[in-house]
């Protein structure tokens, strides 16, 4: 299951980063792309496919709250995910570049660890990054696409609905969110919650990670057909053990939930690379993603 | 007001009909020995009491532990009663004794005490109960003031706000022989009881702005002073650690129950709001020979004491009991939740229109 991962490291370690903090920039800014950076990326390739899948953002239906409406997505192209969260390490390296705000003292920067408590917009900064360096183009996953690659970690958040009982939803939401053990915060190695049926390794774990997918309310008639929608980019959908809507500039939920909710551990993240270079389609075509065992 | 008075007169007579025993040998009175809970739970008891006094047996054991105490691991040099931050919460009738073994096993490392605020006498017993690592001492004190009190360790100089605020603090709570009552002569029944021990923690930071972790008290009490002299707590927490009372942990109850909560802070003042609901009943200051106030939206615990309130929640869902100082609420740590089940009250409260885009203002 990491055999990939423990390849990337040797390699990482081949390139000069031989201790988390030994992180200095390989190569001259601003020309030729990354090339040791790009190879670095350790990336899995879904085939095109489907996912059955619960839109984010709250819905009322006839003026009435209500659960979102399961829709089938499907992926017409495949689709180049992180196998793991962005790395501490790796997201120091934009820090020391001065194109990342730095992480927190509170963080441990290693690079076999997520990249912890980190904003919407420090996600984004990053893969900004990433994308220049590299010559590819990074970005955070849409919802849809993160529920697409989580696979069966993926859990559906209907709850039940009582017109003439608020209280019965809230109730039901606070205890599936509860069901976990919240004192666990630390940042673990990759894989240390193992991998998902698509070799994405710590899906639903204790780091939540971000999407670029916005907050958005949207009013159904009777029928279900959409009658409005409004829609909030300052909140972005975090996606782990449970959907939240945090915002974007939030690096610790802990502390920036809602008096009664239960807020996700860690604030992470992973990108999405765009097949449109060469060298991203030569790198699915040697099928260096598929390497990862299905354990 | 006669009612009232005629109460309060029975009460003193029986209290005086005790009279003064010379020594502890005199004292013939019917023991009973109390099995302590750790909190927010309370030991079984009653309300109100048909029976005489009694020597009310209870045993505190101190210990030196090392806890986490928030959701990024925080360690914490904690000193407990009994294991937990706060101390059980001891309950007991005006007119008793309470016989306190204390005992500070020699896997300890310091000498420790206990000061009784609902005590009187040589610094609420703090002055005759100093006990070094491998000894024990009883204590035994007549408890003739209604309320919820705090106790909390003293053992002298800057060791005393170190001892309390590194967990050395829990709570007393005297019962009137008949119960609570409104101040108007109606009594007043909980059908449930819950301990709350808020507690402000000051722990030292490395020059990364890192909590620092220690391997003894001893080590750790330089650092933790210079943190307590700004009196900025890092941490301000009930029950031992932020999170002890919500999610899986979270307080329950039932609509049409009765809920008396107790709040101790042994160090410094609190504002305890429940979010969503009220205080029907409110002993601020915790004493029951005051009338308590009632309707309350947020009271008032002073360091150093504890409070009760009463209330039978109406409404169902998920409740946030804060301080209402909403910084140490959200960010310290100093929120517990309730979760409370039942039927909803649409006359109570009910969403008439949810949230949607504003229309398009009139043109008249």
């Amino acid at each position: 299951m990491l055999i990939a991962f423990k390849l990337k490291l040797a390699l990482a370690c081949a390139a000069g980063l031989a201790g988390p903090l030994a992180i200095a920039p390989l190569l001259s800014e601003g020309g030729s792309p990354d090339r040791a950076m790009r190879d670095q990326q350790s990336m899995v390739e879904l085939h095109p496919g489907a996912v059955s899948y619960r839109i984010a953002g709250d819905f009322t239906r006839a003026g009435k709250q209500a659960n979102a409406p399961l829709v089938s997505v499907r992926f017409e192209r495949s689709l180049s995910i992180m196998q793991h969260q962005v790395g501490a390490a790796e997201y120091q390296r934009c820090v020391d570049e001065a194109a990342c705000p730095a992480l927190d003292g509170n963080v441990t920067v290693a690079i076999d660890r997520p990249a912890v408590q980190v904003s919407w917009h420090d996600a984004d900064a990053y893969a900004a990054w990433l994308s220049r360096k590299t010559g590819e183009h990074y970005r955070l996953p849409t919802d849809a696409e993160w529920a697409f690659a989580a696979g069966s970690k993926f859990g559906d958040d209907a709850l039940p609905v009582d017109a003439n009982d608020p209280s019965k939803r809230w109730i039901a939401r606070y205890e599936s969110e509860s069901d976990r053990d919240a004192d666990d915060s630390e940042a673990h190695a990759f894989g240390s919650f193992g991998a998902n049926e698509n070799g994405l390794l710590d899906i639903s774990g204790n780091v939540w990670e971000w999407t670029s997918t916005c907050f958005v309310r949207t009013a159904l008639d009777d029928a279900g057909a959409t009658i409005s929608k409004s829609s909030n980019c300052g909140v972005r959908v975090a996606e782990g053990r449970h959907r939240t809507y945090i915002t974007d500039f939030i690096r610790d939920a802990r502390s920036g939930g809602c008096a009664a909710g239960v807020p996700p551990n860690n604030l992470g993240f992973r990108l999405v690379r765009e097949p449109n270079s060469w060298i991203s389609s030569l790198a699915s075509g040697l099928g260096k993603a598929r390497v990862i065992a299905r354990s | 007001m006669l009612t009232r008075r005629a109460a309060m007169f029975s009460a003193a007579a029986a209290v005086l009909m005790l009279a003064n025993p010379a020594t502890a040998d005199d004292l013939n009175l019917p023991r009973q020995r109390v099995d302590l809970v750790a909190p927010p739970f309370v030991h079984a008891h009653e309300q109100a009491t048909k029976e005489t006094p009694k020597i009310m047996e209870f045993t505190l054991r101190i210990e030196e532990k090392k806890v986490v105490i928030d959701e990024q691991g925080t360690t914490f040099q904690a000193m407990t009663f009994n294991g937990s931050m706060p101390g059980p919460l001891m309950v007991v009738h005006e007119g008793d004794y309470v016989e306190v073994t204390l005992i500070n096993p020699d896997t300890n490392t310091l000498p420790h005490n206990i000061d009784f605020h609902s005590a009187t006498g040589a610094l609420g017993g703090g002055a005759l109960t100093l006990v070094n690592p491998g000894e024990q001492v009883v204590l035994r004190w007549k408890a003739t003031r209604t309320g919820t009190f705090v106790y909390h360790c003293a053992p002298g100089g800057p060791m005393i706000p170190w001892h309390v605020v590194s967990g050395m603090n829990g709570a007393v709570m005297v019962l009137p022989r008949d119960g609570l009552n409104d101040g108007k002569g109606h009594p007043l029944h909980y059908d449930k009881i819950v301990y709350i021990g808020e507690q402000d923690m000051y722990v030292p930071k490395d020059e990364k702005g890192k909590f620092k972790s220690y391997d003894s008290p001893a080590k750790a009490y330089t650092d933790t002073i210079e943190v307590m002299r700004k009196l900025t707590p890092t941490h301000v927490v009930f029950n031992g650690k932020v999170g002890a009372l919500t999610g899986k942990n979270a307080l329950t109850a039932n609509v049409g129950e009765t809920v008396l909560v107790v709040h101790a802070q042994a160090n410094r003042d609190s504002r305890p709001h429940l979010i969503g609901g009220h205080g029907d009943y409110v002993w601020e200051t915790g004493k029951f020979s005051n009338p308590p106030e009632t309707g309350l939206e947020t009271w008032f615990i002073r360091g150093g004491s504890a409070g009760a309130a009463l209330y039978t929640f109406q409404q169902p869902g998920i409740y946030a009991y804060v301080t209402h100082n909403l910084i140490e609420a959200a960010i310290l740590g100093a929120t517990a939740h309730f979760k409370v089940e039942g039927k909803w009250n649409d006359d109570l409260m009910t969403q008439v229109k949810a949230p949607a885009k504003i229309p398009p203002a009139r043109i008249n």
